[in-house]
């Protein structure tokens, strides 16, 4: 009967663990075995010495990516919190409302994005009707960094939201209780409580704004390069393909580390 | 004695539902106060109201003297216990009951040393490094007193607390409630629904119904001078029957004159006549100042548990002494064991064991959830 039982579990199983194999693993052995293979098959170290040339890309990504998941941090935060006091039916409206953007594709969004903040774009037209001058955006850091806040924030909010909105409100009122004043229990009590939804919420930010392309090649203007952009120029090449490879691989160890060290914060925090 | 808080016309109404009606209460230091009464009574709102989790539609409340209807929780000196606890998942024991004091800013040392002192107080030495949801129920609760006791507040708010213990555990933390209470000096209101338990440790208990005040007393005021049908019958085991109050000391019920020692009534006055279960005597049908027919016995350990058809009411008795379904007794009631009260609004619905079962008892002493 157990046995049997096992059996069914193995079975249904059986789709999931083939589409792993073909969509995860197998990928992931490829870029394994171009990151140690020249051109023509044959081992070699020169891919990871070629990644020295693009250490400042790696820096630049990072640094981009940091400032606009703590920025996502500093508005999603203080927006779950706020949601999360609403009364039911008003929070299921907010979030809606949230979530609505992200029914457009990413790509129509960005490109909606550089329509705004062009030269010659909507604010900047608003700008000269007002005599107020022009601004520049597309190119700059700052456009990049505006274009992964907004189009990464709901990743942040919604798992901050999640758990804020589940705390046992006895815990708040005891709190309060407790000589805190409002400040107080949020940095005391919501906070701590719901680390495991900040962890969340940076890791589904950072991690897609330290591999995107396509933001930094549209707000970005092609003045500067971001580590997503070198790599989908490596694999635009077939020969260059070992390289880009390369890169995917330490960017995926870089960012397998950095959750490692998140993850363990978040248990420390909710072991106390 | 000192007044320390006061309750002034409170009334709160949820959702257009009245839940408090002009509740008016006095609590004196170093008491122990109790509100009893069944679950929608009111109870839990007014202890959210003195501990400031909500605010009265109407009336005042004073802590010693001064209105504090506008001074948020924290600003209080009345710390809670929650009736689930409410325990910080993400602090261990010693950091769940340093809290306040952490709060406060207080030296690390000093810290130290309150904490120390508290978990001795509630018999949790040694549990400083645990992880709080890995205790039992009762440990958790016990923390959860150390930590509202240790910044030493005025007041502290229970709200039936001991509700979800087992009836072992609860026995012995009421005795250790009690024990602390007096250790500290501080004063106590504790909600609960278990009339028991609130005679078992209060110094004074306030029993509400509806919204309302029903009736404030010591335990033996509330037991043996109930002001009405209610509290006679939400406290232990009444019959209530209807009676007429001939003249002073003289009251007639179920077609018998008695003697009693109450007074102060209009002559012929319609009123309600309590007497206790194990007040009734059981004589020969020839002794009997009443007669009737025995309709079931129940043994309960102490005593027999007795239904006697008294001319179609049905009558309660404890007796010790064994009696046959079936037979004719007579019954005999002492005057000082008839309580006489007033008609008021729950005349008539209580004090009749005709529908009686120990079924629907357990059923109305299950409801542990607050109001």
């Amino acid at each position: 009967m157990e046995k049997s039982g096992k059996n069914l579990g193995r079975l249904t199983a059986a789709p999931h663990v083939v589409w792993a194999v073909l969509f995860i693993l197998a990928p992931l052995l490829f870029v394994l075995y171009y990151t140690f293979t020249d051109a023509y098959g044959v081992f070699t170290w020169e891919n990871i010495f070629a990644l020295k040339e693009h250490a400042n890309t790696f820096l630049l990504s990072v640094s981009l990516s940091v400032i606009a998941t703590f920025i996502c941090f500093l508005i999603g935060y203080p927006l779950a919190y706020i949601i999360a006091g609403y009364k039911e039916k008003s929070q299921k409206i907010m979030i809606t409302l949230l979530m609505l953007p992200m029914w457009t594709n990413l790509l129509i969004r960005t490109y909606s994005m550089m329509a705004i903040m062009d030269d010659g774009g909507f604010l900047n037209s608003i700008l000269g009707a007002l005599n107020l001058g022009k601004v520049h955006l597309i190119g700059t850091k700052g456009a990049v960094i505006f274009g992964m806040v907004y189009d990464f924030l709901p990743y942040m909010v919604l798992p901050i939201y999640t758990i804020i909105s589940k705390l046992d409100e006895n815990l708040l009122e005891a709190a309060r209780d407790l000589g805190c004043n409002t400040v107080q229990v949020l940095w005391k009590v919501v906070l701590p409580l719901s680390s495991s939804g900040i962890v969340s919420g940076i890791t589904m930010v950072f991690v897609p704004s330290i591999s995107t392309f396509y933001i930094s090649q549209k707000l970005g203007g092609g003045t500067f390069e971001l580590i997503g952009d070198t790599i989908e120029r490596q694999f635009q090449n077939v020969s260059t393909y070992n390289v880009g490879a390369a890169i995917s691989l330490v960017m995926m160890i870089l960012v397998l580390v950095s959750l490692a060290i998140m993850n363990r914060f978040a248990d420390e925090e909710e072991a106390g | 004695m000192k007044k320390i808080i006061e309750l002034r016309n409170i009334s709160k109404e949820f959702e257009d539902e009245k839940v408090l009606d002009s509740i008016n209460l006095e609590i004196y230091d170093k008491q122990f106060v109790t509100l009893l009464g069944p679950s929608g009574c009111g109870k839990t709102t007014t202890l959210r109201i003195v501990g400031g989790f909500e605010t009265p539609d109407e009336g005042e409340i004073l802590f010693e003297g001064q209105s504090i209807n506008h001074l948020p929780a924290h600003k209080r000196h009345i710390n809670t216990v929650f009736q689930k606890y409410a325990l910080f998942p993400h602090l261990n024991v010693f950091e769940n009951v340093a809290f306040s004091l952490r709060v406060q800013k207080i030296p690390n040392q000093e810290v130290v040393k309150r904490v120390k002192e508290m978990l001795e107080l509630v018999a949790l030495k040694g549990f400083e490094r645990k992880n709080v949801t890995k205790l039992s129920g009762g440990q958790q609760q016990r923390v959860a007193i150390a930590r509202a006791l240790i910044s030493h507040p005025r007041v502290l708010l229970l709200d039936e607390p001991l509700g979800a213990l087992d009836l072992k555990l609860r026995k012995d933390m009421q005795n250790e409630l009690k024990k602390i209470q007096k250790q500290t000096g501080i004063t106590f209101i504790y909600v609960t629904h278990d009339q028991e338990e609130a005679l078992s440790m209060s110094d004074v208990v306030v029993v509400m119904a509806e919204g309302k005040i029903q009736q404030i007393g010591s335990p033996t005021d509330i037991y043996n001078e109930p002001e009405n049908a209610f509290v006679a019958d939400f406290i232990g085991e009444s019959n209530i029957v209807d009676g007429v109050m001939n003249e002073d000391y003289k009251v007639t019920f179920s077609g018998h004159t008695f003697q009693c020692v109450d007074k102060g009534f209009e002559p012929n006055e319609a009123v309600d006549v309590v007497v206790r279960p194990e007040d009734v005597d059981v004589v020969s049908v020839a002794e009997g100042m009443l007669q009737g027919t025995v309709t079931s016995v129940t043994f309960k350990g102490v005593h027999y548990e007795i239904i006697v058809d008294i001319g179609g009411f049905k009558w309660m008795i404890q007796s010790t002494d064994f009696v046959d379904v079936g037979a004719n007794i007579g019954i005999y009631i002492e005057p000082d064991a008839i309580h006489i009260m007033k008609k008021s609004e729950f005349s008539g619905q209580y004090g009749d064991y005709s529908t009686f079962s120990d079924e629907i008892e357990e059923l109305g002493n299950s409801e542990t959830v607050g109001d």
